[in-house]
Order: C-alpha cells, then sequence, then structure tokens
C-alpha cells in the first residue's frame, strides 16, 4: 500500500499526463473546426478514419473529455462503491438539472462556469435535502433518495421546457445535457473539466489515508480525531463537481453509471483501494472514449447511453472472466475440485481393496474396484485411467497398481477419513455409525496442521470406530518413499 | 420577445382550464389524478418494504422491454407493451440478484448497474428505430401527457369512455384497488413481518414477485404520459406525504389518493401558468404539497418539532 507520499507523488503524475496529452490533442497541426453533425451519413467507415486520425477539432474535445471524466468519475466511484453510496450519486446527478437550468438562465448561453456552479449548488442541494429528509422524518433513506431525485428532476424538466420555449433556447443544445453529446463539448469545457480532475486527483492523492479509513473504519477514524463529517462532505463536494463535468458528454440521466459501473467492475478484480482506484480510472477512460466513438460514427447518437453500455461491457467482462471472483474461475474451480475429489475416492477404494487382502497382493483388478464402488466396469476403467493420466497408479491388462504418489495420497485420504470418524464420535459424541457422511466430505479438505492437531487430542489412536487401522504419518512416509524402490510386500 | 415566466393571467390559469378548455384538460387532469392514484398505492407498499428504489430500477429497465415488444410486434398494442415490460422488470429483478449474490458488489451499486444498462439500452433503441416505436427522448424522459386528449376514443356499447391510454389507466388503477382491497391482510403482515407471514401461511416470496409484477404493470401504463423519471416521483410522494401526517396504513392510502388528485389539479395551473411540460409541473407541485406537510404537519411537521424543543417537552417516541 503506497504512504500518502508516493500516492501523491502519482496522483500529481497523472495530472501530469492528463494534462500532456490534452495539450497534445488540442493545439498541434490543422484545425478541422467541422462539427460532428454536419458530417452526420457519411460512411461510417470513413467516420472510423476521421475519429482515429483526430483531425477535428470536435474529436479531440469529445476524446480529452471522455478522458478526463473517465478518470474523475472512476477514482470517486471507487469511494462511492466501497462506501455503498451508490444512488446517493444516482440522485446527485438527477438532481442537478435545475441547477443546469438556471445556470444557462444566467445570461442565456451555454457558459460552462455558470452551469457548473449551478449545477453543483443544486446538486449539493438535493443531497443536504436527502440528509434533512431522513434526520426529522419518519422516512427511510430510500423514500428521500426516490423522492428527491424525482422532485429535483421534474423541476429541471420543467425549467427546460421553458427554456426551450424562449426564442433563443430552442437552439441552445440544453437538452443536450439530458442523454449527453460529447460532440458538444467546446474547449472551455474541456479546461474546466481538467481544473475539476487535477484537483480531484491533487485532494484524493493528498488525503488518500484518510479517505481510506473513513471509507473501511468509520468508529477508528473518528476515535482518531479525524474531522469525519468535513471529509464526507468534502468527498460529496468533489463527487458533485465530478458529475457536474461529466454532464454534458454523458447527461443527466446516466451519469451516475460512470460512477458506479466502473468502480464496480474494479472492485470484482482486487482486494487494495488503491488498485482500485487505477483500474476503474482505466474502465472510466475505456468506456468514455468507445462511448464518444460509437456516437461519431452513428447519426447523432446520444453519447451517454453509449458511455454506460461500455462501462457495462466492461462490468460484464470482469463478471465473467475475472481471475479471482469471475464467474468462469469460480466454475472451473468447482469443476477442478470435484474431479479431484473422484480422484482421491477412487485411491481411496484401491487401499481398501488393498487393505481387505492385508496389502499381501500386487493392485487390484478392475472388477474389484468395480464392485467395491458400485459401478460399471466401464466406469471403473474410466476411473483408473484418471488415475493414471495423472500419474497416481499405473496399469498393465485389468490389474491397477499405486505409484508411490498414488500410495501416498491414499493413505493420507484414509487417514483424514478414519481419523475425522474417531474425532467425532469421541468428541462430538455422535453415533459411530452416523460418522461417515460427514467424514467422506471433510477427508478431501483437511490440511497437515489440523491433521496433526486431531493426531495429538486423539492420542495418536491406532484404531478407528469401526475398528479399522489408522494409518500413521511415518507409514505414510514410507508409502511414498519405499514402495518405488523395495515393491510392496 | 416572449419571457421565461409568462404574465399572470388569471383567467387563463384558472377559469380556462375548467371551462373553454376543459375538454382538453379535464382528460389531462384526470389522467393525472389516474397515474398518481395507482402509482401511489402501490408505492405505499414499496415504502413500506424499504424498495422505494426498486421502483426506480422498474421504471428505468422498462423502457427496452417496450421498445423491443414494439420492434417485435409491429404495433403499440397493450398486449406487446405488457409483456414487454413485464419480461423487462423481471428481467432487472434477476440481473440484480444475480450481481449482488454471486459477487461483493452491494445491492445498491447491483441496482445502479442494471437499471442505467437496461435504460442505456431502451435510450439507443429508441434512437435507432425512432420512426417505428414512435417514442423519442422527450416522451422517455417527462412523457407526454397533452397527448393523451388527442389519442383515438374508446367506445363501447355507444357510449364514449375517453382516450385509449386513459381508459387503460383507469382499468389498472381499479385492479390494483381490487388487489389491496383482496389481499389487504397479506399485504399488511407480509411487508411489516415476512417471519410471521410465512407461519400465517402467506409465501412472502410469491408476495415480493406480485408486487413487483404489479409494479412493471402500473409503471408501464403510466410510462408514455409521465415517462421513465417522474413515475418515481408519482411513486414514492403521495405515500411519503400521506405518512407524515398519519401512521394507519388505510389513512395513508386515502392520503396518497388525495395527494395525487392535488397534484394533479394544482400541477395542471401550474404548468399552463409557466407554459411548460405538464407532467412534470405536476410532479413540482406533488413536491410542494410534500413540503407542506414536512413543514406544517401537525404531528411531525418542522414547526411542530421545533416548538416541542423549544418548550422543553421530550421528544415523543419515535416508531423504529
Amino acid at each position: 500500500m503506497p504512504t500518502a507520499t508516493t500516492f501523491r507523488a502519482q496522483g500529481g503524475r497523472r495530472g501530469g499526463m492528463a494534462a500532456a496529452l490534452v495539450a497534445g490533442l488540442l493545439f498541434p497541426g490543422v484545425l478541422h473546426a467541422a462539427r460532428v453533425s454536419d458530417v452526420a451519413g457519411a460512411d461510417w467507415l470513413d467516420q472510423a478514419a476521421r475519429f482515429l486520425s483526430f483531425r477535428d477539432l470536435s474529436v479531440r474535445y469529445a476524446v480529452c473529455g471522455a478522458v478526463l471524466l473517465g478518470v474523475c468519475c472512476g477514482v470517486l466511484g471507487g469511494f462511492v462503491v466501497v462506501r455503498k453510496m451508490a444512488l446517493m450519486g444516482d440522485t446527485l446527478s438527477h438532481a442537478v438539472l435545475p441547477g443546469v437550468a438556471l445556470g444557462f438562465l444566467w445570461n442565456l448561453s451555454k457558459d460552462p462556469v455558470a452551469i457548473f456552479v449551478g449545477a453543483t449548488l443544486a446538486g449539493l442541494l438535493g443531497t443536504g435535502m436527502v440528509r434533512a429528509i431522513t434526520h426529522t422524518t419518519r422516512l427511510k433513506e430510500d423514500a428521500a433518495l426516490g423522492l428527491v431525485l424525482a422532485s429535483f428532476f421534474a423541476a429541471g424538466a420543467c425549467l427546460v421546457t421553458m427554456i426551450q420555449r424562449l426564442p433563443t433556447g430552442s437552439k441552445s443544445g440544453v437538452d443536450k445535457f439530458l442523454f449527453g453529446q460529447a460532440a458538444a463539448i467546446n474547449s472551455g469545457d474541456v479546461w474546466l473539466m481538467l481544473a475539476v480532475t487535477v484537483l480531484v486527483l491533487g485532494l484524493v492523492g493528498l488525503f488518500y489515508k484518510e479517505l481510506l479509513i473513513v471509507s473501511f473504519d468509520g468508529g477508528f477514524a473518528r476515535a482518531s480525531g479525524l474531522p469525519v463529517a468535513w471529509i464526507d462532505r468534502g468527498l460529496m463536494l468533489l463527487l458533485a463537481f465530478s458529475v457536474v463535468i461529466a454532464l454534458q458528454a454523458v447527461g443527466a440521466v446516466l451519469v451516475s453509471a460512470m460512477l458506479i459501473t466502473p468502480a464496480a467492475a474494479a472492485y470484482l478484480l482486487t482486494d487494495r483501494l488503491h488498485r482500485l482506484l487505477w483500474l476503474a480510472a482505466a474502465f472510466g477512460v475505456a468506456a468514455g472514449v468507445t462511448g464518444a466513438f460509437f456516437s461519431f460514427l452513428g447519426h447523432n447518437l446520444p453519447t451517454g447511453p453509449l458511455m454506460v453500455i461500455g462501462a457495462s461491457t466492461v462490468f460484464a467482462g470482469a463478471f465473467f472472466l475475472g481471475p479471482r471472483h469471475g464467474v468462469l474461475a469460480r466454475w472451473w474451480r468447482r469443476r477442478d475440485r470435484a474431479a479431484r475429489t473422484r480422484r482421491e475416492n477412487t485411491l481411496k477404494s484401491l487401499y481398501r481393496i488393498g487393505e481387505e487382502a492385508d496389502f499381501a497382493a500386487e493392485g487390484a483388478t478392475l472388477t474389484e474396484l468395480a464392485r467395491l464402488r458400485k459401478e460399471t466396469l466401464e466406469d471403473a476403467q474410466r476411473l483408473a485411467t484418471d488415475l493414471v493420466r495423472h500419474g497416481l497408479a499405473t496399469q498393465s491388462d485389468d490389474l491397477v497398481y499405486f505409484t508411490p504418489a498414488g500410495r501416498q495420497r491414499a493413505a493420507e485420504i484414509v487417514r483424514n477419513h478414519r481419523l475425522w470418524e474417531l474425532y467425532l464420535t469421541n468428541s462430538a459424541n455422535i453415533a459411530a455409525d452416523h460418522v461417515h457422511e460427514d467424514a467422506e466430505k471433510i477427508e478431501h479438505v483437511l490440511g497437515e496442521e489440523v491433521v496433526r492437531d486431531l493426531e495429538r487430542r486423539l492420542n495418536h489412536a491406532a484404531v478407528d470406530p469401526h475398528g479399522r487401522r489408522i494409518p500413521t504419518a511415518g507409514e505414510i512416509h514410507r508409502a511414498a518413499g519405499l514402495s518405488g524402490e523395495s515393491g510392496r510386500k | 420577445m416572449e419571457t421565461l415566466v409568462p404574465a399572470f393571467d388569471f383567467h387563463r390559469i384558472f377559469v380556462a382550464p375548467w371551462t373553454t378548455e376543459f375538454p382538453t384538460f379535464g382528460w389531462i387532469v384526470l389522467m393525472g389524478f389516474l397515474v398518481g392514484a395507482a402509482c401511489g398505492l402501490v408505492g405505499n407498499y414499496l415504502l413500506l418494504r424499504r424498495l422505494a428504489l426498486m421502483g426506480d430500477a422498474v421504471s428505468h429497465s422498462v423502457l427496452p422491454g417496450l421498445v423491443v415488444a414494439f420492434l417485435l410486434s409491429n404495433s403499440r398494442g397493450t398486449g406487446a407493451m405488457f409483456l414487454g415490460a413485464l419480461a423487462a422488470g423481471v428481467l432487472a429483478t434477476l440481473i440484480i440478484e444475480v450481481i449482488h449474490t454471486k459477487t461483493r458488489v452491494k445491492q445498491d451499486a447491483a441496482i445502479g448497474i442494471a437499471f442505467s444498462s437496461l435504460f442505456a439500452v431502451g435510450v439507443l433503441l429508441t434512437a435507432l428505430y425512432t420512426s417505428q416505436v414512435d417514442l423519442d427522448a422527450e416522451c422517455v424522459l417527462y412523457g407526454e401527457i397533452s397527448f393523451v386528449p388527442l389519442e383515438p376514443m374508446v367506445e363501447v356499447a355507444g357510449l364514449t369512455l375517453g382516450p385509449a391510454s386513459l381508459v387503460r389507466m383507469a382499468l389498472v388503477l381499479l385492479g390494483v384497488v381490487a388487489l389491496v382491497v383482496m389481499f389487504y391482510k397479506e399485504l399488511l403482515v407480509s411487508a411489516f413481518d415476512a417471519g410471521l407471514a410465512r407461519s400465517l401461511g402467506v409465501n412472502p416470496t410469491a408476495m415480493h414477485f406480485g408486487l413487483m409484477a404489479v409494479l412493471s404493470i402500473v409503471v408501464v401504463s403510466a410510462f408514455e404520459a409521465v415517462g421513465a423519471i417522474l413515475v418515481i416521483a408519482m411513486l414514492i410522494l403521495p405515500g411519503a406525504t400521506a405518512s407524515l401526517l398519519t401512521k394507519k396504513l388505510p389513512w395513508v392510502h386515502a392520503g396518497a389518493v388525495v395527494h395525487a388528485a392535488l397534484s394533479a389539479v394544482l400541477g395542471l395551473h401550474l404548468g399552463v401558468w409557466l407554459e411548460c411540460s405538464l407532467a412534470p409541473a405536476m410532479v413540482v407541485a406533488g413536491a410542494g404539497v410534500f413540503a407542506l406537510a414536512w413543514v406544517f404537519g401537525p404531528e411531525e411537521g418542522l414547526i411542530a418539532r421545533w416548538r416541542r424543543q423549544r418548550g422543553g417537552g421530550p421528544e415523543p417516541v419515535r416508531a423504529p
């Protein structure tokens, strides 16, 4: 885990990289100031080529905007997800709408700063309202969130429709704040987004340790004298900032998804907060840029839904393919475990056959194996082949022999089984005829340490409740070491 | 030049809607009331079960269901609409369950992910096939309650009943009322005490999915009138307002219906005055009524609390 200092350095470096990227995209070369809407209808391959060449200024702005909002929303989204504030983010993002409209009314133009101030104030008023309602009424938080979300949104909708009635309002593009249009981003927007992103990264870097403690252990944070209420308010302010800068590209309706989804995807992949924040920022950027790309390809498609679908695709990827918590990985592990259990049960059966003949016979026939396991000969053959493939047994004609490794594992499993049966009858007072089922399951997962402990507790007993001998540790080692050299007795 | 806030003309705002323009505005007010009442009654149970945000999730996810149903059936028939909405509602509930039971992502984030993805798909499909599905972004967000009077009238046995979507909404409201009356006890018990409900032979899971199914039906019938987001206010505001004034469930139901009527009428006047979209105006009016109840409520209003605190009297014990 990085200390606050190293993280500050990382945050600063990242801010610097973003600034360099933005500057590089904004200034060089020939400027083709075509608006995206002018070229709608062209062949989509040409469109893709145009997007990827970054010739157009609007494309550069859109990509800068997508990168910045992806970083900003991703990093703050990490805190939103781990602190279970996802629905607060949703409410915040809907509640900014009346502020956007009022900011627009300030001087009847799309002034980024006025809209930024208005939207931030409205968002903070909305979250304050949620807190006030839950503190002074019997209404629960979910009701308060939904209520504020929809009421503020309705007020914003009234204002937006009133603005659109005005002669200047109909072409104002204020409706682009609903579903987002990355192509409508201009240089003023980009500079504002850059400023907010640097501020967010700087503050998160500076106060990383404090945010970490407050997020995971509020009680400890309070006890160590941190101003928890102020940190919460600061985080809410930064959240409002990042929602507002993302509005233009994603739209008020879906901006909460940019907070939640990339961070939730990152949450599936790592346990460390700092790694989570990095990943969430990367996912946010990926979702943002693909959204901007596809909205450029299509005929004036809204950018927000495309970005959200990009983010959801990343989440679905993490959900299915994640190396540790992913559905596929877990399914694979389960299958693997089932196969191992089956092999170990076969080994145990071979051991039992040997034991019944006092280990006088060499190996066991397939017929004996099939009879003991109450299976057909073909099934027994399949089990034996599986053992041979894993180097636990060898087979000649219908005789199956242990390899040293196989013999050791078989003795271990039998020992685990019998020790556990003995433990249950002695220590848990369970009748001897009821302990087999339980031991069948646990024999495959008992670790070496637990086995030592069991042996100690049972005074190294030699016989299980059914009167069968429990293989000792020495015997198991000998089985592994000697059987290869001097053959079986 | 037109101004943002039109001049206050008493006759235009308060008299005309009930006289000369009644044939138009009458249907709109009635539709607003029907939507508010049906949503409010269902919403009361969402509030009791702390599921207010499931309303959020279901209302957003209904959109792709609607669009796909319209595209597949190539019509805007009621059957296709209800089927699509039901499927989408169930899909949203399933996705939320899968995400929060199979991973360590919590339920709130799962709700956020599920509804935003489904809604995004719906918006994209709407943008791609605007002509076929006859929906647009405006309608998705604020609904088109002003178009209700323009719809073809439904006639039964020579009697003109009203515009198609209004008749449908009225039937849904009747259905909701019938269900609430029929299953009053079961709903009450399973909302407050799932364990007791089970011991009395009520299946809480069945109740939950039944409630979600009814929610999807109500939301989809209200969709064209008020859109995907305002319907959340229609679900929560009536019950929340009523529950600030009373604790008895029958009275909360009655209060929710009164709130629906108030917000429809006041919203109409507000919308006519400001010349803005009518459905958001109704929600703003409803929020205003909520704010009044919050501040002036006789028992638990802010003023009543403040006076009690100043009087030094003990706070009444709050229900947990």
